[in-house]
């Protein structure tokens, strides 16, 4: 029951916080992704510093279960899926979570990407074996590796170096490239915008 | 009008860091495969069942994997992923409507679609089922979206969020280019 209490809270804090970012926002997503309005990136790049931050912070101070981790394997198919989904997410302006979001919103082109994302993950069950059988699931670069090695964690690292200490300074870097990054690359260039 | 990029990015971060604190790293397209178990095992109930050992298993390949741990989703739709997702759409509703809702003209089509490609509905909402399609095809092969591998991963320093993230990006940045060249 506490999960699901859990779920409740933290579930609807994202779905909120993807709202009020613009996430759920197509026109932030299209002009994030041409490069011409950033803000989006911005947030997205201190979201992930934040995040990494609080959390190797958290646990070298022994406050926050590095149990709790969970890091998926690297394989071939994490970069076509990637390619796929970069293109999808450009095409439509949504991603599995602003999608469903955008959707609750009162998206109607939201809902249409929420159905076409039901049978794509349908045609996925139904061609697993293929790519099962292709190769292309198989582990590259250990599997479930990260960059450093965190000490308690379940996974192994890329490189031996101090897993939680790289996480921090990684973290902070995300958050530097945050504020160093223009919002409007164009108008840095010296071009001008009409005004919004 | 979307929040300061400071404020946002720091309540998103703060939202991540929460969850790995308290259960487990955020994702979401997982629960378009259990949502579509669950249709299918509704339809015909013989798609998941319970194993000898008290687990679940499937007729599906897919669902089967892992020691069905996606079977045993669908059998238990009621579990922390699943609600999660389902409280994500009730968290965005609220905060839409306490913003006064998304416009008229945006509900069918955002307004940068229609600035490049004009006011067909009909367009516009093929291209969104389609992208979903694609989207969520390419996230199952992968085995997660920009929320599980590119935020929650890239956070963890995995490896293969930044993989991901690689090709997220190489894909979506031209296409983008390409589509929307009014904006």
């Amino acid at each position: 029951m506490t999960s699901i209490i859990l779920a409740l809270v933290i579930g609807a804090s994202f779905g909120a916080v993807l709202d009020r970012i613009g996430a759920t926002n197509p026109n932030y997503i299209s002009k994030m992704l041409n490069l011409t309005n950033l803000h989006l990136m911005k947030t997205i790049l201190l979201a992930i510093g934040t995040g990494s931050i609080l959390m190797f912070g958290g646990q070298m101070l022994g406050i926050i279960d590095v149990g709790h981790m969970s890091v998926k394997a690297a394989y071939i198919g994490v970069f076509i899926g990637g390619l796929l989904l970069g293109g999808g997410w450009a095409l439509s302006g949504y991603c599995p979570g602003t999608g469903v979001c955008a959707a609750a919103s009162g998206r109607k082109d939201a809902w249409f990407f929420v159905a076409g994302g039901l049978l794509g993950a349908a045609a996925y069950m139904a061609t697993y074996p293929m790519w099962d059988n292709s190769g292309l699931l198989e582990n590259i670069l250990g599997g479930k590796v990260t960059l450093g090695t965190v000490p308690g964690s379940d996974y192994a690292g890329l490189t031996a170096i101090s897993g939680d200490l790289l996480g921090i300074v990684l973290g902070t870097v995300f958050v530097l490239v945050a504020f160093l990054l223009p919002e409007r690359p164009s108008a840095a260039r010296g071009e001008v915008l009409p005004a919004e | 009008m979307a929040l300061n990029w400071k404020t946002g990015g720091i309540l998103l971060g703060v939202v991540f860091f929460l969850a790995v604190a308290l259960v487990k790293p955020i994702g979401v397209s997982t629960q378009f495969v259990i949502l579509d178990g669950i249709l299918w095992n509704a339809v015909d109930n013989s798609v998941v069942t319970a194993t000898e050992e008290g687990g679940y298993t499937s007729t599906n390949a897919y669902l089967a994997r892992s020691n069905g741990k996606y079977a045993a989703s669908v059998a238990n739709p009621f579990n922390y992923s699943f609600v999660f997702v389902l409280a994500m759409m009730a968290g965005a509703f609220a905060s839409a409507m306490a913003r006064g809702g998304v416009g008229a003209s945006e509900r069918s089509m955002p307004q940068v679609w229609r600035d490049n490609f004009g006011d067909s509905t009909l367009k516009r909402y093929a291209v969104a089922f389609a992208g979903g399609f694609i989207v969520l095809y390419g996230a199952r092969l992968a085995g997660g979206c920009t929320s599980g591998h590119m935020m929650s991963g890239m956070m963890q320093t995995a490896v293969s969020g930044y993989i991901f993230a690689a090709g997220a990006f190489l894909a979506a940045i031209p296409t983008a280019l390409m589509l929307f060249k009014e904006a």
